[in-house]
């Protein structure tokens, strides 16, 4: 297997949803590419943090200003 | 009514980061959150119950970003499509492992600004399909649906995007041979 065909993969083996005899054959690639493995795991770092941190948060008081916009002109309607 | 409006409390903070996301302004993203549920609460008998509710008001949240930001950029068409011809991303050129912990390299707020700067700098079409799928866990069918995009250009886009952002955060990341973590741990500041 080539890195090209590796990366190509790269999201089954990151969702964990690769065909076993698929598997076998990237697991086979990263045991003798560090490039690809490095790859692997920074990409799957990256999204740990993506998820773990939260961006946008929602102040409350804007929430609840929000919420009385919206129901207000929900009413409207 | 009432119904309604534990809908709006339940739904109403992934609407906003989403649309934060895309339109990367907040008051934008204000209007959004409030035109999104209008449109949805106007259309409710509209609503098919074979996708899930989320789904569809996403759908709407998604489009009504996507008009805000072509407003925003006076007139100019911005659509999900837009530079995701690109190649950039396709083939990784960094290659250097990260620190284990990258974390712990950046204050918490410091980090907020990184990871937002990042994934600002990615085209939108990329932005969108990251964020459905990897931060608010859609998916890929759904995604799929919500965005009118066929599963394998989900797949494309998240690919491309996952590496892009890999590669651009690898800046900060990096393992060093010093540098800021040392400095950090003299000043006392690793976490």
């Amino acid at each position: 297997m080539t890195c090209t065909e590796f990366l190509a993969q790269l999201d089954e083996m990151l969702d964990q949803d690769a065909a076993i005899p698929l598997r076998a054959d990237l697991q086979e690639h990263l045991r003798t590419c560090e490039h690809c493995e490095i790859t692997l795991n920074t990409t799957r770092k990256t999204i740990q943090i993506y998820r773990s941190h939260e961006l946008y948060e929602l102040p409350d008081d804007l929430r609840e200003r929000l919420h009385k916009a919206i129901l207000a002109k929900c009413r409207k309607c | 009514m009432a119904a309604f409006e534990k809908l709006v409390r339940q739904y109403d903070r992934q609407v906003f980061r989403i649309a934060q996301h895309i339109v990367q302004n907040r008051e934008d993203a204000e209007d959004v959150v409030q035109d999104a549920f209008l449109k949805a609460y106007e259309k409710l008998d509209q609503f098919q119950g074979n996708s899930k509710f989320y789904t569809w008001l996403v759908r709407i949240a998604v489009n009504e970003s996507l008009m805000r930001l072509r407003k925003r950029r006076t007139g100019r068409m911005v659509s999900i499509d837009e530079d995701v011809e690109t190649e950039e991303g396709s083939m990784p050129r960094d290659l250097a492992d990260w620190s284990p912990d990258p974390e712990a390299l950046y204050g918490q707020s410091e980090m907020a600004d990184i990871l937002r700067r990042t994934i600002q700098g990615l085209p939108p079409g990329f932005r969108v399909v990251f964020v459905l799928r990897d931060v608010e866990g859609l998916s890929t069918e759904e995604t799929a649906e919500t965005l009118g995009l066929s599963i394998p250009a989900v797949k494309s886009r998240l690919l491309r995007a996952r590496l892009q952002l890999r590669e651009r955060l690898s800046r900060y990341f990096k393992k060093r041979s010093g540098g800021r973590a040392r400095e950090k741990q003299a000043q006392g500041g690793v976490k």
